[in-house]
């Protein structure tokens, strides 16, 4: 008897394909491809602000535009997800104790979400809205 | 008694004659408390004596039997037939070779294991006379969950990173070093601090978490991950912005 190891090829490029689990990882994963695109968009926003009231008014009705409604709810509906998956997880990353006891799962990501809520609230109130 | 036949199609390989692996089909008589296990035992005793595969407590403690079953990294001893539909497929754990059959190579494991220093190092040495060392419940319980792993693998079956780079340490390993370093009566954490912060290390992991969702004993090695990932990071700053501070 000898000893000849057999190693499956695992591709790549496709190794995530046939997996839900790792379907799901990639998915969220490519939420950050929408979320880099937005902050470029809010920085050359910024820019246009910069350089007076007409560029800003080019911008504006660019953004308020079909395609760029469109883009926006995009950006939202992968933001929503990134930000779901990722408070999800965060009681793995984040283990608190309490009184010698375990914080539950549920505390921390409500305390996530509570914190997301507060933010907001301030933003729109900042915003003038 | 029998409940019904099932076909069993697993992945043979003996590395003496064959190029790459083969599926084989059974036709298995199964009782409805089977698990997978017991078919495989069956092939065994009744078909096919040259299947190789590991085994021993059936009772989901020893760590020996996993195997993917229909692609998920499994204890075959806890698998359940009911649960299966009438084809089930069997293969030896991913992201390892395979020795023969359903039997993998488990020397690479056995060596990134015994890189993270899987063992407490104390402070000082204590005699017999010296008594034990001691430890309050808290303090047990702030590792206890990482001390559950039986290094059955499963989680390294079901890590993407490990089917893409061989040299990451994986989970199980950074699981138990975790172990080690939040253990009260351990002071080895900057012994093991370079394995684990290394590029092979945790910052290989990329949080897919699907290592925590196999594991049959709740260790949750995804998280200790990204705990050790917090404390290396809270580490790097502490060494660049406060060089006095001592850990």
């Amino acid at each position: 008897m000898s000893r000849n190891p057999y190693v499956r090829p695992v591709s790549k490029t496709g190794w995530w394909i046939n997996s839900r689990r790792y379907r799901e990882y990639m998915a969220r994963e490519v939420t950050c491809v929408f979320i880099g695109a937005y902050a470029v968009l809010l920085t050359w926003g910024l820019m246009r602000l910069s350089q007076g009231q007409e560029a800003w008014d080019t911008f504006a009705a660019g953004i308020t535009s079909p395609v760029g409604v469109v883009f926006h709810l995009l950006c939202l509906g992968f933001a929503f997800y990134n930000t779901i998956t990722w408070f999800e997880v965060t009681p793995k990353a984040m283990p608190l104790v309490y009184k010698g006891k375990r914080v539950p799962g549920e505390v921390i990501v409500g305390g996530h979400w509570a914190a997301w809520a507060g933010v907001t609230v301030v933003v729109l109130v900042v915003a003038g809205i | 008694m029998v409940d019904r036949q099932i076909q069993f199609e697993i992945l043979r390989y003996n590395p003496d004659a064959d190029s790459e692996p083969y599926w084989q089909s059974y036709t298995v008589p199964c009782d409805r408390d089977w698990v997978v296990l017991d078919a495989v035992n069956w092939i065994k005793d009744n078909v096919d004596e040259s299947l190789s595969f590991r085994w021993s407590c059936h009772m989901a403690v020893c760590g020996s039997c996993g195997m993917m079953v229909n692609g998920e990294p499994t204890l075959s001893c806890k698998a359940f037939l009911r649960d299966y539909p009438d084809t089930i497929r069997v293969e030896a754990l991913a992201n390892f070779p395979i020795e023969r059959d359903l039997v993998v190579v488990l020397d690479g494991f056995m060596e990134k294991l015994n890189s993270v220093k899987p063992y407490i190092i104390p402070k000082e040495e204590r005699t017999v006379e010296d008594g034990t060392y001691t430890q309050t419940p808290l303090e047990l319980k702030a590792f206890k969950q990482y001390s559950m792993c039986m290094n059955c693998m499963l989680c390294y079956a079901a890590c993407p990173q490990m089917a893409l780079d061989e040299t990451f340490i994986g989970p199980a390993a950074l699981a138990l070093a975790h172990r080690y370093n939040l253990d009260s009566r351990d002071v080895g954490r900057s012994a093991r601090e370079d394995v684990i912060t290394e590029h092979d290390g945790v910052w290989s992991c990329s949080f897919v978490g699907a290592c925590s969702q196999v594991c049959p004993k709740d260790v949750d090695p995804a998280g200790a991950i990204q705990q050790a990932k917090i404390a290396s990071t809270i580490d790097y700053f502490k060494a660049h912005l406060m060089p006095w501070s001592t850990r």
